[in-house]
């Protein structure tokens, strides 16, 4: 029993100490970014990182994605009503306020985040870190800064593309496989989307950005134990962000939703 | 001039440091010896500041690193120093020129215009050049370690903290760093605290020469003296015996 305490024990404060840190981080980062000249150089570094690296593949993913969606419509719609129905409109309200932002960020903290956590892992068993304070500049505000607000950039903009991507992918597969005018589809849309719609989703995206910047630059920074440890910190970077990813689109969700941004 | 004075670190249960004191005349270069895991790295960490101390006091100038509050004065603290770290630490992304001058942008008031000259002339003081355009991977070990020596003097510190300075190097190039020391020594002027386990540096480069020992200074002495010296530990260590009061871990 006493043992099972002292396991517990220790688990508890160690994902105390995780906690507090990761907070720490967040507050050091708000409080350089506020008291220090922005590094442009690097910021733009890391847009292009980011968001020109991982366009191909959310692109992809969101096209496939909404002639999937396109598709499952058409046929379900067919079988109760003998036509396919509003397949514009549900293609494009699932992609533009769920999917788009959800399978974005997905990605995004698949590729950027472990490219991110794995980087920043590698600089601190280096001493490139401790390098970086010997020369007069803080960690957080040269590599994490950068980081955090070329996420918040890019996310959103990548996510309206593939807002347009997933519409597009349904646009085909309604055209090519169940013989929906274009004018149709894009009716369809029109009449039943608003600017509001289309705000929870980037407002969403946000929401991710800023957990996936702060959750792998923290697990990079904090990487001990050499090239096992990288390994180890990129793995938990991209599980931790895509968690955090889906915990936190349902509560981000709720509360747009009751703000009236449905 | 550095008076350190019973300075403790320690990481979780394991005492470090457990009460060092060491005083570095100004001009002087102090080699601290000791073997693996003593506590040598840790002692340069905690003099930089890039490690919390858990207690003693470390005095730079006047300057008490104990005292000192915000970014302004711990930027004033690190400015002192020159740190050669272990394996370069040279930043993968940069070239060697940008590696050199990447300090001047937030510890001086020099114009960008003039970082590239003022890294060509660090690079040819270490020894090297035609070097400013490659890549950290694509120079030698004994050239990533000048390179990163040129990085510390860049931003001319008055004091230069030198970490394992010759570890993983070739005889050959060893002698080279040895000398670049000296040589840095005699050009600039500055004080320098270097830890190493590589007793034909030590003897080289030092004027004088102490040992870490069980988280204390146990020997501190001209390179002559601790040469001569009977202390066990100390003579164990120079000769480089398995057996005796440092255990092999």
């Amino acid at each position: 029993m006493n043992d099972f305490l002292d396991v517990l024990g220790r688990r508890i404060l160690a994902a105390s100490a995780v906690m507090g840190n990761f907070t720490l981080l967040i507050r050091a980062s708000f409080y350089w970014l506020f008291r220090s000249r922005l590094e442009m150089r690097q910021t733009i570094i890391q847009m292009a990182k980011i968001g020109a690296d991982s366009l191909p593949v959310t692109v992809m993913t969101s096209f496939f994605t909404g002639m999937v969606l396109a598709l499952q419509t058409g046929i379900s719609s067919q079988r109760l009503f003998n036509e396919p129905l509003f397949v514009g409109t549900v293609v494009s309200f699932s992609m533009v306020m769920e999917l788009s932002p959800v399978l974005t960020a997905l990605v995004v903290a698949g590729r950027a985040g472990a490219a991110i956590a794995a980087e920043l892992g590698t600089m601190r068993v280096t001493e490139q870190v401790d390098a970086l304070l010997t020369l007069g500049t803080d960690p957080v505000r040269y590599l994490v800064i950068p980081r955090f607000l070329a996420f918040m950039l890019v996310l959103p903009i990548l996510t309206v593309m593939s807002d347009f991507s997933g519409t597009a992918g349904g646009l085909v597969v309604s055209v090519m496989r169940f013989g929906i005018p274009e004018n149709t589809y894009w009716h369809d849309i029109i009449d039943y989307m608003e600017t509001k719609h289309f705000y929870h989703g980037v407002i969403k995206s946000a929401v991710f950005a800023f957990a996936i910047s702060f959750i792998c630059s923290y697990r990079g920074l904090s990487t001990t134990g050499g090239a096992e440890g990288v390994g180890r910190s990129t793995t938990g970077a991209v599980v931790a962000s895509m968690v955090a990813v889906l915990l936190l689109d349902y509560f981000a969700s709720s509360v747009l939703v009751a703000m009236g941004i449905p | 001039m550095i008076r350190i004075r019973g300075l403790l670190k320690s990481f979780g249960r394991r005492r470090v440091l457990q009460g060092v004191d060491l005083d570095v005349g100004t001009g002087e270069t102090v080699v601290v010896i000791g073997g693996s895991g003593c506590g040598k790295s840790t002692l340069l960490k905690c003099v930089v500041g890039l490690i919390p101390t858990d207690g003693g006091t470390i005095v730079v100038d006047d300057m008490n690193l104990q005292s000192i509050r915000g970014d302004g004065e711990r930027s004033e603290w690190r400015g002192k120093f020159g740190y050669l770290f272990q394996e370069g630490a040279l930043f993968d992304s940069m070239s060697v020129w940008e590696n050199v001058s990447f300090g001047l942008k937030y510890m001086t008031a020099i114009p960008p215009s003039r970082y590239r000259r003022i890294a060509s002339e660090k690079l040819a003081l270490v020894g090297l050049k035609d070097v400013e355009d490659l890549k950290p991977a694509q120079l030698s070990g004994g050239m990533k370690k000048r390179v990163a020596l040129a990085r510390a003097i860049a931003a001319s510190p008055r004091y230069i903290l030198y970490d394992e300075p010759t570890t993983g190097l070739d005889p050959i190039m060893s002698d080279v760093i040895n000398n670049l020391v000296l040589d840095l020594q005699k050009k600039l002027g500055v004080t320098s605290i270097a830890v190493t386990h590589d007793m034909k540096s030590a003897f080289k480069i030092a004027t004088r020469i102490a040992m870490l020992h069980e988280g204390r200074v146990l020997a501190v002495g001209s390179p002559a003296e601790i040469r001569e010296s009977r202390e066990p530990a100390v003579r164990q260590f120079i000769e480089g015996r398995s057996t005796g009061p440092i255990g092999a871990v």
